[in-house]
């Protein structure tokens, strides 16, 4: 099995805090690899290093093969590489269609190809990937006036119109209603099944992670603190005492 | 609806045509208002479309002025010795030199200012909100008086260019004539341009530019040439005023940065930011506030100027067309749509 990402003993610091220290993960092509651990243990810091958001203090990390730690974001995004945002980020002023077609991936977009109007095929795409994340009657609708669960699912949409070879996921399920979740979990299987698409996600519901995950790694205080499958996950000492706790 | 709109459009553009022979008058008032018009659209392009709410667009119309007169003078004559304020010699131009200068001065100076955006927008689109508002206002009012001490242009004494060659009345129609193609191709321009993939880009970068970066979106690239297509169409409508206007001078004619330069905002603001229309509607009611204004209340018509932008900003922050999309969404294609397609297969 081959890495799509390589992060090899990374460390950034925000002044004094120490937000990753030494920390090392492969993330496999075509896997679903989940990331956990308590609030503030760096899983969002470690998120925004690996797409660019800052500059690592050390270490390295690869993409495709690739040094990619020096990049700035776009450049990261072109190559497909995404990220959704812990706190939702989506175009308030604009309906779901517009959300979607404007996530049309910019990576071989030149300049005359942007001055084109969108094509059926575009108009196509959009209406049948938020049919997909079952926003298709309200993708007329004001996206900022959708509910913050509808929003995520939204993001979510625009991230698969991006046709990334990769998404990093920062808390999917986070805000979204006990019997949407279940539905995500089952569309977010399917992106990675159907569309091919490596995800990384971050999640602090155990349910969601233990059932799609293939390899979960751990953090706490800022470094690496177990990884391996849901199972071994589960049954780790260290992982039970710092986050899980005992049941 | 398509119908309708075509009606519209053309009951719009017939009007144009017949305007300035119905309303003989009323001439260079009309050509004035394409100006507003002109100024409001491309302001809205960068302002209400991209988010960045320039208060130096004004640089560009100042920098057409000047860029079309140097263009027209310098074909003919030694510029230095043209604008010696104590030369006092006396140049004339022939009908050739006169149109031809006109029509490339206005295409160059539309040029020119587009390169002069990128430029300018390289060094001050890492700016956001209002720094970049007072960072582009400082370049407008650095360039008025860097100018105005530019002896070889004129310095303060500004430029004065020829006359139109024909009588006054048909030079009045000549110069609304071109103020209204402009006006009309910047419309038209705007309108094709926002139903594009880059309309759609800068739309983003005007609702969050962070999220545009994250989803590979060339922002800066999308920002320059939008301020640089806003400032071509600026340029080309200095160039078009520095001959309508006949004489033209740094601080209150050019670089008018509380004049015109205030004006476009307000236009577009009253109108409606981040629509197409908001810019045309919005320029229409206020030259008509500033012409009533001007006339019947002298001596207070700042005053009222100054009441109209307070009364838009502090309660009616989306304009005429955004009262509109509040009031009938549905006009505007706002709507929960039932899947019907997809229950008819």
């Amino acid at each position: 099995m081959t890495s799509i990402i390589e992060v090899q003993n990374v460390s950034k610091s925000f002044g004094g805090v120490v937000a990753n220290h030494d920390v090392s993960m492969t993330v496999n092509s075509g896997t679903i690899t989940g990331l956990i651990g308590p609030n503030g243990s760096g899983k969002t810091t470690l998120f925004n290093s690996i797409v660019g958001y800052h500059p690592i203090d050390g270490g390295s990390i690869q993409f495709e093969g690739e040094e990619i730690s020096r990049l700035p974001v776009q450049q990261i995004a072109r190559r497909g590489l995404l990220r959704t945002f812990q706190q939702t980020r989506i175009y308030g002023a604009m309906n779901g269609v517009e959300n979607m077609l404007i996530s049309l991936p910019h990576r071989k977009m030149s300049i005359w190809d942007a001055l084109k109007t969108y094509t059926k095929e575009d108009y196509e795409r959009a209406d049948h990937l938020l049919e997909f994340v079952g926003l298709y009657e309200k993708r007329l609708l004001k996206s900022g006036d959708l509910s913050f669960g509808q929003q995520k699912l939204l993001e979510f949409a625009m991230a698969l119109m991006n046709e990334p070879t990769c998404l990093l996921l920062d808390e999917p399920t986070a805000g979204i209603n006990p019997t949407l979740i279940n539905g995500l979990i089952d569309r977010l299987k399917r992106a990675n099944t159907e569309f091919g698409i490596t995800l990384f996600v971050i999640e602090h519901n155990m349910r969601v992670i233990m059932n799609m995950a293939e390899t979960i790694y751990c953090l706490a205080h800022g470094e690496l603190l177990a990884q391996g499958t849901p199972d071994e996950i589960q049954n780790d000492q260290r992982v039970i005492d710092a986050y899980l706790g005992a049941h | 609806m398509a119908k309708n709109k075509t009606i519209l459009y053309a009951a719009i553009l017939a009007f144009t045509f017949i305007a300035p022979f119905a309303f003989p008058n009323f001439g260079t008032q009309l050509a004035t208002l394409w100006l507003m018009i002109i100024v409001a659209l491309t302001w809205d392009m960068t302002g209400g479309q991209m988010g960045y709410n320039s208060l130096g667009n004004i640089f560009f119309y100042g920098t057409g002025m000047y860029v079309a007169a140097l263009i027209s003078i310098g074909m003919v004559y030694d510029i230095g010795a043209y604008t010696n304020a104590a030369g006092g010699g006396i140049y004339k131009f022939t009908d050739l030199q006169y149109f031809g200068g006109l029509a490339l001065g206005v295409l160059g100076a539309g040029l020119f200012c587009s390169i002069v955006a990128v430029v300018i927008g390289y060094l001050t689109f890492g700016l956001r909100g209002p720094y970049f508002a007072i960072g582009t206002l400082g370049v407008a009012i650095a360039a008025g008086e860097l100018v105005s001490n530019w002896d070889w242009v004129g310095g303060g004494q500004g430029i004065a260019l020829p006359v139109y060659p024909g009588d006054l009345d048909t030079g009045k129609i000549f110069f609304y004539f071109l103020f209204a193609a402009v006006g009309v191709s910047v419309f038209l321009f705007a309108k094709w341009l926002y139903g594009t993939r880059f309309g759609a880009a800068i739309n983003a970068i005007r609702d969050d530019e962070e999220k545009a970066d994250a989803m590979g979106i060339h922002t800066l690239r999308y920002k320059l040439y939008t301020w640089a297509m806003a400032a071509f169409f600026v340029g080309m409508a200095g160039g078009i005023s520095a001959f309508q206007l006949i004489h033209f001078e740094p601080l209150e004619s050019a670089y008018q940065t509380i004049n015109l330069g205030i004006f476009m905002v307000v236009c577009v603001l009253l109108g409606g930011k981040g629509t197409l229309w908001g810019p045309v509607i919005g320029a229409i009611l206020f030259h008509v506030f500033k012409e009533v204004t001007w006339n019947y209340l002298l001596g207070w018509q700042w005053v009222a100027l100054g009441a109209l932008i307070v009364v838009t900003v502090v309660y009616f922050q989306d304009g005429v067309m955004g009262w509109l999309v509040h009031k009938r969404p549905e006009w505007f294609g706002i709507k929960v749509e039932e899947k019907v397609a997809e229950q008819a297969e």
